[in-house]
């Protein structure tokens, strides 16, 4: 009997170990990729700054996380508050947070076309949603400017009908931004919202509606619940590259505008700011994992709430 | 003829679905049925017959290409579903998997903004109806496939429609269950005194619970009447084969009265057939008997048909008795098995077969 007990146990010791060791590149991977640039990086914002870009190797400082916030007067040791940087964090939750709306309101219909087309045609419209992946974002974007410009597309055909006299301004605009943020994660959000549409069972739509329920509400008590899973997806997946935002408004804000992957850059770059650059990059991951967290929370409550 | 109100009238209804690419399919063509206020009214036939596209329109989850619907007078033929006082219950249920049973049943009254006490009142009456009261706040997903049945039929009952549509409800469901289910659909038909229209392809499951049955095929319906009325006398070789088992034979007409005809088969013998309504066929006729509505007797000499005994194959509850007739076709007798031991009939031996009164059925071909 103990003997057959040692035999499992042993047995079990052997399963646990080989686990491990097949489980080990995998684990090696993800250290090295993501764990270890990431001590890295928050390593560098205790640092002091060096004086060309870098910083001074073991030379140990808060100043880089002091800056996030605050910054000193120029001749004084007076402290404010670092306005710039807080309008930039501003700009940049909120432009996320409406490109995810915007991208919600647009994608969903989208995705419902789709999920209702007979399944042979499904795969061509999903197809026709990858195609701008096919171009490389920064000629994307560029493309925006052309149709956004003063004397782009847009603008002269406005002028040509008549129905403007003057271009309207459109580049470099907080407008312009997130009109090329939601066009380049758009299909970020039809794709899992289509995923959960097309396992969405149709015939339920039709009970509600023999059930007295117009199409609005149809729509609000049973096909929304039901296809949150895609809903909360599609909006993870927009609103987080949407708040680290690189190139889209560099493009399109033109260096005035510039949200918190701008502000970022500028302290690797122009700024020679290492320190602040670092801690900037660890507010922004902690505002997203704030920020999940958040909309994690929300959603199983309001799941635990249906299902109680 | 004074008859109850009409609580369906379809006038003409055509249904054709637009083929992708391919031909056109017409799923109804041309039908016409009046269904009574208060009867339990059943669907019967194939799959692929209409009979699913024909309640479908009724409902509103479809629109008829041609014909009109009347729901009490009101052409209803082109409302939405949310707008009609029909509700329905599913093939596969479509309960709401984010609800509780209770908030199931409740779904069609809020949706007609009824006061929130109103609705709780009437889902406990519903709950109690379908006797399901301890699981009113269970989800759908914990509760058993009969279970499910019943919230179905309370949730499509709750808001008291003036007619109920059944679609294939009991198909989903074991032997046991089905019996069950059957007498708890009809009690609940009497109870509430709705209008049911039922579909099946079950033929027993019509010939049970319904006040009358209209049997469809290929987008038509071929006969309604009253169960008796369909089983009986059947007044087509489609109804006649798709309902119970039937001896068909052919036949000359010899002569006709009011609703009788004088039959000579082939075989050279003379009977008496009833003719389908309406109908004055004359020469050639396919004329049906069911294999209960006659006898197998030994001696040859008083008998209506003769023949020979191929085989006799016992089905426990009763036997049937397969007879090759003079003529060479093939005629069926079932008996009803008793305690008696009857003198065994062997294989090969010349039998005759009697038919009861009224047992034959002219066929309308």
């Amino acid at each position: 009997m103990s003997k057959a007990q040692d035999i499992i146990k042993a047995a079990e010791r052997r399963d646990l170990r080989s686990r491990w060791l097949l489980s080990a590149p995998s684990l090696l991977i993800i250290f090295v990729a993501a764990i270890g640039p990431l001590a890295v990086v928050v390593l560098y914002s205790f640092m002091v700054k060096g004086d060309y870009g870098d910083v001074k190797y073991w030379q140990f400082s808060g100043e880089g996380w002091f800056s996030v916030l605050f910054e000193r007067g120029l001749f004084d040791d007076s402290i404010s508050l670092a306005d710039a940087h807080l309008s930039i964090l501003w700009r940049s939750v909120k432009i996320s947070i409406i490109t995810t709306i915007v991208t919600l309101i647009i994608g969903f219909p989208t995705a419902y076309f789709i999920a209702t087309r007979p399944p042979n045609r499904r795969d061509l419209w999903l197809f026709l949603i990858t195609i701008p992946f096919w171009t490389n974002l920064l000629i994307r974007t560029f493309a925006i400017q052309e149709v956004f410009r003063n004397e782009g597309v847009l603008n002269t055909a406005l002028i040509r009908t008549g129905l403007l006299e003057k271009p309207l301004q459109i580049m470099f605009t907080d407008g312009a931004i997130l009109l090329g943020i939601a066009y380049v994660y758009l299909p970020l959000m039809v794709l899992p919202l289509y995923a959960s549409l097309e396992k969405f069972d149709f015939r339920l739509a039709e009970a509600a509606s023999d059930l007295y329920a117009k199409p609005g509400r149809v729509l609000r008590r049973i096909i929304l619940p039901m296809v949150k899973p895609g809903l909360i997806a599609g909006s993870i997946l927009v609103f987080i590259p949407s708040l680290g935002a690189y190139v889209t408004p560099r493009v399109l804000g033109g260096g005035k505008h510039l949200m918190l992957g701008n502000l970022i850059e500028l302290q690797f770059g122009q700024g020679r700011n290492w320190p602040l650059g670092s801690a900037l990059s660890i507010s922004l991951t902690a505002i997203v994992m704030l920020s999940l967290l958040v909309y994690v929370r929300a959603s199983s409550k309001s799941g635990a709430r249906s299902h109680g | 003829m004074p008859s109850p109100a009409a609580a369906i009238d379809a006038r003409g209804v055509s249904k054709v679905f637009r083929g992708d690419g391919s031909a056109d399919l017409k799923a109804l063509d041309d039908v016409s049925v009046t269904i009574r206020e208060n009867e339990f009214f059943t669907l019967l036939g194939p799959s692929g017959c209409g009979k699913t596209t024909l309640l479908r329109l009724i409902a509103g989850f479809e629109f008829p290409t041609e014909g009109t619907i009347r729901l009490y007078d009101q052409d209803i033929a082109l409302l939405p579903p949310y707008l009609r006082p029909v509700n329905t219950v599913f093939q596969s249920y479509a309960l709401f998997p984010h609800m509780t049973v209770g908030q199931n049943i409740g779904f069609g009254l809020e949706m007609q903004d009824k006061p929130k006490r109103e609705v709780a009142a009437r889902v406990d009456e519903m709950l109690r109806l379908v006797r399901m009261e301890d699981l009113k706040d269970r989800l759908t997903s914990q509760i058993s496939g009969g279970q499910q049945q019943r919230v179905a039929l309370a949730r499509a009952l709750a808001p008291a429609p003036k007619v109920l549509l059944l679609d294939e409800p009991l198909s989903a469901l074991d032997l046991k269950l089905r019996k069950e289910m059957q007498i708890e659909l009809k009690r609940l038909q009497t109870e509430t005194g709705i209008t049911f229209v039922f579909v099946t392809h079950d033929q027993e499951e019509a010939l049970t619970m319904s006040d009358r049955i209209a049997v469809m095929s290929k987008g038509r319906i071929l006969q309604v009447g009253t169960p008796r009325d369909i089983y009986d006398h059947p007044e087509q070789r489609f109804v006649a084969d798709f309902i119970g088992e039937a001896n068909l034979m052919t036949g000359e007409i010899a002569a006709t009265t009011a609703d009788v005809a004088q039959v000579r088969l082939v075989s050279g013998a003379a009977i008496s057939a009833t003719l389908p309504a309406e109908a004055r066929p004359t020469g050639k006729v396919t004329v049906m008997v069911r294999p209960e509505h006659a006898e197998i007797v030994a001696s040859t000499a008083s008998a209506t048909l003769t023949g020979t005994l191929e085989s006799t194959v016992y089905f426990g509850t009763d036997t049937h008795f397969n007879v090759r007739l003079a003529d060479g076709t093939a005629f069926v007798v079932r008996r009803q098995n008793d305690r008696k031991e009857g003198r065994q009939l062997d294989p090969g031996t010349p039998v005759g077969v009697l038919l009861a009164e009224r047992a034959a059925q002219v066929l309308r071909d």
